[in-house]
């Protein structure tokens, strides 16, 4: 189910010159390979001003994004993952947990809490991709339906940012069994008449997918993300063809009638706003 | 095509032969092979129990994955009767890896619904080998909700090694497809049975898996990934298989273990295969203890312990 496949980094010459550049201060744009000012780009929400290329933004930088300043009061930080099952590939799972962890500074891939949008009380939560691709295991399962509890206590709207390869191969059946965990936390929502808005961003893919993430009454999808349930490798393995250019992608997502609104980074808080200001007003 | 005996089948399906062998000749006048042939049973049974009883991860997916393993429509031909297929999302397509249809279940009326691989190399093509489109997964919640409209209790057979993995699968919303079963079977008011018979795979199987009970045949396997798969992606080695299917933990023994599932039925001894007939009855009866158990709970009620039960599914600790 989680079709996040490592890519390893071509050491060409584009690296190389990277090394040249003074550390911390000048970044290069990963679409345009322009020379970039770090803090032009981390202004600007890590979206490239000369290309609009959304670069990836950490969680916790991405709740930020979205709420209204020193509104956000984090919940359940101290969930801690298990190797249940004493699980070794190439690494163990518990030195693979500790490494994202170190990385990170988080327990597993997921930021949940409360915030104020626009002055309105929301639960909200966002994938940490840089933790083991952002994939669902337990922790990701119980911070995800505890935030849909809390929705449902008090009574506020949910906003969770996906971003994830999939579910937590480590975790093996458990992690399975999030997704129909997570999928009727968010039926329970529904059924207390309550807007969960689901974002989707780069990437959001396998089990994520298939389960909360395109479960949200009002689905947007950032600009360009890759959104869908197989990789785009194990697609083409199966299908022994090369997929065109943007398959996969959040327009053709649009396109194909799977989300509700394709937006810009800059455009997410401000639409967010305005939806939950709709359905919470007469 | 896939050969019609594992190697670890092969000294059983030997002895077996020759028994036959032995049979046949003692049919003629003077001769008696009896004492032989009863030898020979003794030695195939205890050489059935020897390689059955510690089967591999490996093993028991080779198992699941057998070929001549019975599949949905068999075990709807010997647990039902009156069957009446239905077919069709009624948005896209037919679905052809999925079966489903009203029939009669031990003198009621049920809905019967699983995953179908074929059994020849056309109906394998046309069944897609089990791997469903969306379209199968969005018949199957129409007919649930059929079921739940009439009342009728929901038997669901899981057998595929996963969703498709296509061009046309994702177009057409396939992640849509299987979240939106999840959503929808957590509170249908109606009893649902879900039984692996042969392979779990990942959300392809979920998606038909979220029920009041859930039982393994002895000899399926369950899992978030297939061992190829995980081998691929988390050894980056092909040839790990056997290492990823141990380590996944997706044998029956270790779903129950691990609280996923709440019985293991037993399967004819070497397989559902050796003998479909008395694994279905063995399956038959034990749908039937669970629906008779489910029959007595309130449908509220039943709801409410069907969202407790997925609500307490992880592991994870808290400081
Ligand atoms: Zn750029």
């Amino acid at each position: 189910m989680s079709w996040f496949i490592r890519k390893r980094e071509p050491k060409d010459a584009l690296t190389v010159k990277k090394l040249k550049i003074p550390e911390g201060v000048w970044v290069k744009c990963e679409k345009c390979r322009e020379i970039i000012y770090k803090t032009e780009l981390e202004n600007n929400m890590n979206v490239c001003p000369k290309c609009e290329h959304h670069h990836y933004l950490p969680a916790a930088e991405r709740i930020q994004s979205v709420v209204d300043p020193g509104s956000f009061v984090e919940f359940d930080a101290n969930l801690t993952p298990v190797d249940i099952l004493n699980f070794k590939d190439s690494r163990k799972y518990t030195e693979r947990l500790k490494t994202s962890a170190k990385k990170t500074g988080l327990k597993d891939a997921i930021i949940s809490g409360r915030a104020y949008v626009g002055g309105m009380r929301t639960q909200i939560a966002a994938l940490e991709f840089k933790f083991m691709g952002g994939s669902m295991g337990s922790v990701v399962g119980e911070k995800i339906v505890r935030s849909a509890e809390r929705a449902i206590e008090e009574k506020t709207p949910l906003i969770i940012f996906a971003c994830s390869g999939g579910a937590r191969m480590q975790e093996g059946i458990i992690s399975l069994m999030q997704m129909a965990k997570t999928s009727a936390a968010i039926a329970e929502m529904s059924e207390a008449g309550l807007l969960f808005i689901s974002v989707l961003t780069n990437p959001t893919m396998g089990g994520v997918t298939a389960s909360f993430a395109m479960l949200g009454d009002v689905i947007i999808a950032e600009r360009d993300a890759l959104i869908g349930f197989a990789g785009p490798r194990v697609i083409e393995q199966t299908i022994k063809k090369k997929l065109p250019e943007g398959f996969q992608r959040a327009e053709f997502m649009r396109e194909k009638g799977m989300v509700d609104i394709v937006s810009h980074r800059k455009d997410i808080r401000p639409t967010i706003i305005r939806i939950v200001s709709l359905l919470s007003t007469p | 095509m896939a050969e019609k005996y594992l190697d670890f089948e092969k000294p059983i399906i030997e002895i077996e032969q020759k028994i036959n062998e032995l049979r046949t000749v003692s049919k003629k006048p003077d001769i008696d092979f009896s004492a032989e042939i009863k030898k020979l049973h003794k030695k195939a049974n205890r050489l059935k129990n020897a390689t059955f009883k510690n089967l591999t991860g490996w093993q028991q997916t080779l198992l699941a994955r057998h070929p001549e393993r019975p599949y949905t429509l068999d075990y709807v031909q010997h647990m039902t009767t009156d069957f009446v297929e239905l077919e069709g999302d009624r948005r896209f397509g037919m679905g052809h890896s999925i079966v489903g249809g009203f029939a009669r279940f031990e003198g009621e009326t049920v809905m019967i619904i699983g995953h179908q691989k074929g059994r020849d190399l056309t109906e394998r093509m046309n069944r897609n080998f089990g791997s469903s489109n969306p379209e199968g997964y969005r018949k199957a919640m129409r007919l649930i909700k059929l079921a739940e409209k009439f009342n009728k209790p929901v038997i669901t057979l899981l057998d595929t090694p996963g969703a498709y993995p296509g061009m046309g699968a994702e177009e057409r919303g396939q992640s849509e497809a299987i979240a939106a079963n999840l959503f929808d079977l957590i509170s249908v008011k109606v009893p649902i049975v879900v039984t692996l018979i042969g392979e779990g795979g990942s959300g392809g199987a979920l998606a038909l898996g979220v029920g009041d009970r859930i039982m393994m045949l002895e000899y399926s396997v369950y899992s978030v990934i297939s061992p190829e798969g995980c081998a691929a992606i988390l050894w980056d080695d092909c040839t790990m298989i056997e290492k990823a299917a141990e380590t996944l933990r997706l044998t029956s023994k270790d779903i129950l273990e691990l609280g996923v599932i709440d019985e293991i039925v037993k399967e004819p001894i070497g397989g559902a295969h050796r003998d479909p007939v008395l694994a279905a009855s063995i399956l038959r009866r034990a749908i039937r203890r669970h629906l008779n158990e489910l029959r007595k709970i309130d449908p509220k009620e039943m709801v409410a312990q069907r969202k407790k039960k997925f609500r307490n599914m992880g592991v994870f600790e808290e400081y």
